[in-house]
């Protein structure tokens, strides 16, 4: 299935960099050249054995390598989902940065430049060549090498030195397309030195055709800087998401990320989180709530190359009917990383006898001075508790609901924004009710 | 209000009730004693639905009503509450939202309208300062971290707020220092109205110096064996439970 790929890139090489920037081209052909060593990611491979990704890879997607534009006009499509956040709003449409702001974005604040990937390559190379690849084209992964081949454009945030921003980023992947359809975008986020940003990620699918996206995003968060990542997935079961988020963080930084799968058909989340500096603090949580058939395999690795780095690590699991979740916890503690203290908890829900959850630990510790600790469990929903409440008058189903809320709630607390939070809650309580098994206003998913 | 005929239950296949008859009016209080393994928590179990009994033989009506058939929420909803003899915590279930979801389900049964926000609250004080409880428990998970006497306060906390017709309070003096027994019985007996009705399950004759029962029966071998006055259990306390093991199993 990869040589469709092989040769769609080998005849369309000129036409894919024409509508890219030099920058990005700069590193096309050695990434495509990975691409066809490393092929796509087989349940064979160690870091992918919870993925199963060969059906959703061997369906024949279109792509836009010509960057045709797609005729929609995302503000009239895109009910946000977030009432009463406040943010700067923007678009990614399949894999294209929608050029056409809205006014409130225009007050961001000075020298913050949010945009396109492709543009800013293009008006301010500078500011990309130090980053644009640094994490990404070292990766071993053929999603990732696959991404720098075919990606043309994504989302650019560069945080100035110092500058807060006062409301988060807002990006929302709208997947919009009449045949089955594949994205490949690449984000790219600088925090300065002293900067601090949230971004919110949304994914969003509009028709009822099979969409795979393979996104990758570089962070790179500086001295001093806070940054916090959410990520919130709501799109119909026959879309796959492939999305790797890498993070390197400098000394003293502090960053928060939070993955959420409401909905979705086959996730694949692979984050990979760098300490570089000492006194680094890191949260990852993540939560997932999946049935019918849905598969989610969160990939995650948070290295500690440096002392006194802090990284803490939440992931909890409810999975219905015959769902299935996979998790890694990767924790690489560098031999010279001593005091450093990570602790990592990953726990799951079965519903039923016929969902599955796989999870497995990683811990290489080179260090002698740290504290470490992991723990993951698998079980069904506490009967004991269960009975507890309708002895108090709460029905089987309400006492479900409490139960399953309170197992999510404490991924759902490490939401920094409140509105965001108040609607996720919300979300979650509906999506555990069974009234949201498919996303607000979508006709797609059965 | 509650009549239990010739009730047979199991676990697991082994009987535990062996043919249990008992007849509860309101106003009244019984004493439930009897040695270990008798079948005094079994009793509590099936009376409030938990599944893990399997019920034989026998009917067991509340009011008139199939108490056998009722879900353990609808027994829960017309008026029989069970003090747990080992309260669940609830981890990540605050004591607040677990109370409204109860009050007002118990509301809705009723056809009532959900409680108003201040309704919610002067009642959450009002039975709070009933059994002493510490504010801050109300804001903390449900049970999460309490003390054992701090737990059995809780059950009474529930117990006022739902205020029940039945209320049946399993081993509620287990592992309470005397202080806490005091508080709770103190609880359960300004609770006491002439139209509800409560069912002592306990060990020991200790938490009936606080709760006089109108009624001690002593369950043995999955019977109730004898009945008889207040001064049945001071003579238990006196004399144990060989004697009574004796005169049945010499039957």
């Amino acid at each position: 299935m990869e040589q469709q790929y092989i040769d769609l890139y080998n005849q369309h090489r000129e036409s894919i960099k024409k509508h890219s920037a030099a920058v990005m081209n700069n590193m096309r052909d050695a990434s495509f050249e990975m691409f066809e060593e490393l092929r796509f990611p087989t349940a064979a491979l160690e870091n992918y054995k919870y993925s199963d990704l060969k059906e959703p890879l061997s369906v024949d997607y279109g792509l836009n390598i010509n960057r045709i534009t797609i005729p929609v006009n995302p503000y009239e499509v895109f009910k946000c989902d977030v009432p009463g956040i406040a943010s700067y709003l923007y678009f990614v449409v399949n894999d294209a940065f929608y050029p056409i702001n809205e006014p409130r974005n225009n007050t961001l604040p000075e020298g913050v430049i949010i945009g396109s990937l492709k543009d800013v390559a293009n008006t301010h190379p500078e500011l990309l060549k130090n980053y644009y690849g640094k994490l990404s084209t070292s990766k071993k992964d053929g999603l990732v090498a696959f991404n720098g081949a075919f990606a043309q454009d994504g989302f650019f945030m560069y945080v100035p030195k110092n500058v807060k921003l006062d409301k988060p980023v807002q990006l929302v992947n709208i997947m919009r397309s009449d045949v089955d359809f594949m994205a490949n975008s690449h984000n790219l986020i600088i925090l300065e030195e002293g900067a601090k940003a949230q971004l919110l990620v949304c994914d969003h699918t509009m028709d009822d055709v099979r969409f795979l996206s393979n996104r990758v995003t570089e962070v790179f968060v500086g001295q001093n800087a806070t940054y916090e990542h959410y990520k919130l997935e709501n799109t119909h079961n026959k879309t796959t998401n492939l999305a790797t988020l890498l993070i390197d963080q400098q000394t003293s930084s502090n960053v928060l990320t939070n993955v959420i799968t409401l909905h979705n058909g086959v996730t694949r989340n692979t984050i990979e989180i760098d300490l570089d500096g000492e006194h680094c603090e890191t949260l990852l949580c993540g939560m997932v709530i999946a049935d019918k058939n849905q598969q989610v395999d969160n990939f995650s690795s948070i290295i500690h190359n440096k002392p006194n780095g802090n990284s803490r690590e939440l992931f909890k699991y409810v999975l219905d009917d015959t769902a299935k979740g996979g998790f890694t916890g990767k924790l690489y503690v560098a031999k010279n990383a001593q005091k450093t203290s990570a602790f990592q908890t990953n726990r799951n829900i079965l519903l039923k006898k016929t969902a599955k959850m796989r999870t497995k630990p990683q811990l290489e510790i080179y260090a002698d001075d740290v504290k470490c600790s992991h723990g993951a469990t698998i079980g069904q929903l506490d009967e004991t508790a269960k009975f507890y409440m309708q002895s108090r008058g709460i029905s089987e189903s309400e006492a479900k609901l409490l139960l399953m809320s309170a197992f999510t709630n404490d991924v759902i607390e490490n939401i920094r924004i409140p509105a965001l939070q108040d609607r996720i809650k919300m979300l979650v309580e509906k999506r555990l009710r069974g009234e949201l098994s498919k996303c607000e206003g979508c006709v797609i998913c059965q | 209000m509650l009549e239990i005929k010739n009730l047979h239950a199991n676990i697991n296949g082994k009987e535990i009730l062996k043919g249990l008859d008992l007849v509860v009016r309101p106003g009244e209080i019984h004493a439930i004693m009897g040695p270990n393994g008798a079948g005094k928590s079994t009793l509590a179990s099936v009376l409030t639905g938990n599944q893990a009994f399997e019920v034989t033989k026998g009917n067991v009506t509340f009011y008139g009503k199939n108490l056998l058939e009722l879900s353990p929420e609808d027994r829960s909803r017309e008026g029989i509450f069970l003090s747990f003899q080992y309260p669940v915590e609830i981890p990540g279930v605050s004591m607040v939202n677990f109370m409204r979801a109860a009050l007002n389900e118990h509301r809705k049964y009723k056809n009532l309208e959900p409680i108003s926000a201040t309704d919610f609250l002067r009642t959450m004080r009002e039975k709070k300062e009933l059994v002493e409880m510490d504010s801050k428990l109300a804001n903390r998970s449900v049970n999460e971290g309490f003390s054992g006497g701090e737990k059995k306060r809780n059950e009474i906390f529930q117990m006022a707020m739902l205020d029940p017709r039945l209320s049946i309070l399993d081993e509620t003096d287990s592992g309470l220092d005397i202080d806490a027994l005091r508080i709770v019985a103190s609880g359960v007996n300004k609770l006491k109205r002439p139209d509800n009705a409560c069912i002592v399950i306990t060990h020991y004759q200790r938490l009936l110096d606080y709760i006089v029962p109108d009624f001690v029966h002593v369950l043995y071998n999955g019977r109730i064996v004898k009945s008889g006055g207040k001064e049945l259990a001071l003579e238990l306390e006196e004399r144990g439970y060989d004697w009574i093991k004796k005169e049945v199993d010499g039957e």
